[in-house]
């Protein structure tokens, strides 16, 4: 005997469930709830996902950052009131053995970080100063805005030129092009060169975005010319007496050519730096691991974004079964004549597999509706990220279908066991 | 000879519910012809109901065999059975048994749904019964839109839409007054003259005598068996 054709039962699920308008809506409104917080939630979290990798990439997944950390240092405990000279931290020797011992290593920059009071005309503010070298450039997301950088030149020479950030630009030399003015830092002088924006500190090089904060308000100078007006020593004058400290480097970026090298020349890195140093007076930074703890705490977050989930389809299922099985006794008689009339089990099942499945499905689709509406209502709301993904859509729809159909099988299949006798004989 | 439509062989039904275990058929021999019009008598609890069920493959003998149009159904499958019931039996009952959410066409058509008969030529076979039955001009009508008489010439017009080599009547005007009673059962007198084999279970004396035979039963027994009228072809 033949099946039927898929339409007719089709035509046959919408006639019966338009008997039911009420009961059908309020039955789609669990798969409606649940397919929609699956997608919003799963769009607002790939939304955060996305803006935390994307700071992360910004320092640059193929980087090692090492930075110079202060340790307290036990046996000067007691002489906290004496002038002392503290050595610490990363050590030209350090970046010179790293350069040798690290594998795929492409470039090393160091970098001096420094605090010191800036001067244009009558304006003076006091902010951060990097000494470095000219391909720091490209090792992380800064990008010239005017101007040139650093050269090798400045380098050689140890020339007294600086180039400075978007911010400090506006600010210091508000009213004047900072090119070629000369800026006093500390009591000695350079001379602007260029002018450099961090585009780590916004998506878009708007205004607002730009200005933030960070290496938008830095002066960057030759770390040779440094070397040559201050050395390595820096004081600091405190309550009671002045310390002088000794950091060679503050900071070293190492780049590796791959990613997939990075691992191995972080274990490079440590093991140099382990030899050298007595105390940990470092801490070493790696922008890719960073990534993949971001990924894995997403993984956690998607575990209990699931969880949440599967509860709430897994509810809008038995309430699917629920009304499923009401229907079924309700039409019990119906059920009884069908089988009289020649319906075999299986056709029975499919009917009210094709009514729970027509459910689940609109229920899905509009679900799916509200799930993309209410994720562009936060942002437009709250400015929070979200990400609408296709997998998304695809994982909340086709598992609120499967758990229905799933849910469905039961009442179906009771529909079809039934006894047709005494199914013709209810009342 | 021509072969028996229906042919029952010391056929016995027993149902087991619980501990208890009630003889409902016991040892019935029953042959009928084509072309028979047969009236089932008998008081309630009498086996008249079982009876009809086992020849309408609703339900599984318990013993003997049963032969329609020739060939055995005691041991088919349900699926079997489902397709015996769609295609060589016609079913109609007290209450009509219509579908409430589908029109008169659409109920006319369940069987044939269930045979996969294309649509267009089910709605063909559909309309012609609708309108042989009288009921050309309610044809999208619900069964609730209907009065119990046109209802039940649905239901007749549904159970001769496949064709089938006999039809059950369970107590078919038990639900209407006598005029609309009358009326269906000069339709049933008809389709017997156009050869249909026709089973009707009732308790009305002046219904049976419309019959050629009436056949009682008692407490699970066939207790007698008489023609009368056209003697038997």
């Amino acid at each position: 005997m033949n099946s039927m054709r898929p339409e007719r039962m089709v035509r046959l699920a919408v006639k019966n469930l338009s008997q039911y308008k009420l009961r059908a809506g309020l039955t789609m409104l669990g798969i409606i709830f649940g397919v929609c917080s699956v997608v919003a939630m799963l769009s607002v979290g790939e939304g955060a996902n996305r803006e935390i990798q994307e700071k992360i990439q910004k320092m640059g997944s193929q980087n090692i950052l090492i930075k110079s950390v202060k340790v307290p240092n036990d046996e000067n405990a007691g002489q906290s009131k004496r002038s002392f000279i503290a050595a610490y931290g990363l050590t030209y020797a350090d970046a010179e053995e790293l350069s040798r011992f690290v594998p795929n290593l492409v470039a090393s920059t160091p970098i001096k970080r420094l605090r010191f009071d800036v001067q244009f005309k009558a304006r003076r503010l006091q902010t951060d100063v990097v000494a470095t070298v000219p391909w720091f450039l490209g090792v992380q997301s800064h990008r010239m805005m005017r101007g040139r950088f650093l050269t090798s030149a400045d380098m050689e020479f140890g020339t007294p030129v600086c180039v400075i950030g978007t911010r400090l630009a506006r600010i210091l030399f508000a009213g004047y092009d900072p090119i070629g003015k000369t800026l006093q830092l500390d009591r000695d002088a350079y001379t602007v060169v260029g002018i450099v924006g961090d585009m780590a500190q916004g998506e878009v090089p708007g205004e607002d975005q730009l200005w933030l904060d960070g290496e938008n308000q830095s002066v960057f100078i030759p770390l040779r010319t440094y070397l040559q007006k201050r050395g390595d020593l820096f004081t600091q004058w405190s309550e009671g007496g002045g310390t002088f400290e000794k950091i060679e480097l503050y900071e070293l970026i190492l780049t590796i050519d791959k990613q997939e090298n990075v691992v191995t020349a972080v274990d490079a890195v440590r093991r140099v730096l382990k030899k050298n140093h007595k105390k940990e007076d470092y801490s070493i930074i790696v922008p890719l691991e960073l990534i993949r703890q971001a990924r894995e705490t997403r993984r956690l977050f998607n575990i209990v974004l699931g969880s949440i989930a599967a509860i709430s389809l897994i509810v809008g299922g038995i309430g699917i079964m629920n009304i499923m099985l009401a229907t079924v006794s309700e039409r019990t008689r119906e059920i009884g004549i069908r089988r009289a009339l020649g319906a075999r089990r299986r056709d029975i099942v499919l009917q009210f597999l094709m009514e729970t499945l027509l459910l689940s499905i609109s229920g899905g689709v509009i679900g799916l509706i509200f799930g993309a509406l209410i994720p562009m209502a936060i942002t437009a709301a709250t400015g929070v990220k979200t990400v609408l993904t296709f997998s998304a859509f695809v994982l909340a729809f086709s598992v609120s279908v499967t758990v229905s159909v799933v849910f469905g099988i039961y009442p179906a299949r009771r529909a079809a066991m039934m006894d047709p006798i005494e199914a013709l004989r209810h009342e | 000879m021509s072969v028996p439509i229906v042919e029952l062989k010391n056929a016995a039904k027993e149902y087991v519910n619980g501990a208890l275990r009630v003889t409902a058929l016991r040892d019935v021999n029953l042959r009928i012809d084509p072309g028979e019009y047969a009236v089932i008598m008998g008081a309630s609890g009498s086996g008249k109901s079982t009876l009809l069920n086992l020849l309408g493959c609703l339900d599984h003998l318990s013993a003997g065999d049963y032969l329609l149009g020739g060939e055995s159904v005691a041991n088919q499958t349900d699926d079997q059975l489902s397709e015996i019931r769609s295609t060589r039996i016609g079913f109609i009952f007290q209450s009509y048994n219509l579908i409430p959410q589908l029109n008169v066409l659409e109920n006319i058509e369940v069987p044939l749904f269930y045979q996969g008969v294309p649509e267009s030529e089910a709605r063909v076979k559909a309309e012609a019964l609708a309108e042989r039955m009288g009921l050309s001009d309610r044809l999208r009508h619900k069964p609730m839109e209907l009065s119990g008489g046109q209802q039940q010439r649905v239901a007749i017009a549904r159970s001769l839409v496949c064709d089938p080599i006999l039809m059950l009547a369970d107590e078919p005007t038990g639900n209407l007054d006598s005029k609309t009673g009358e009326e269906i059962l000069e339709l049933i007198d008809e389709l017997h003259g156009e050869g249909k084999t026709i089973v009707m279970v009732t308790h009305d004396d002046d219904i049976a005598h419309r019959a050629q035979r009436v056949i009682r039963f008692r407490d699970g027994t066939m207790i007698s068996n008489d023609w009368h009228g056209a003697p038997k072809p």
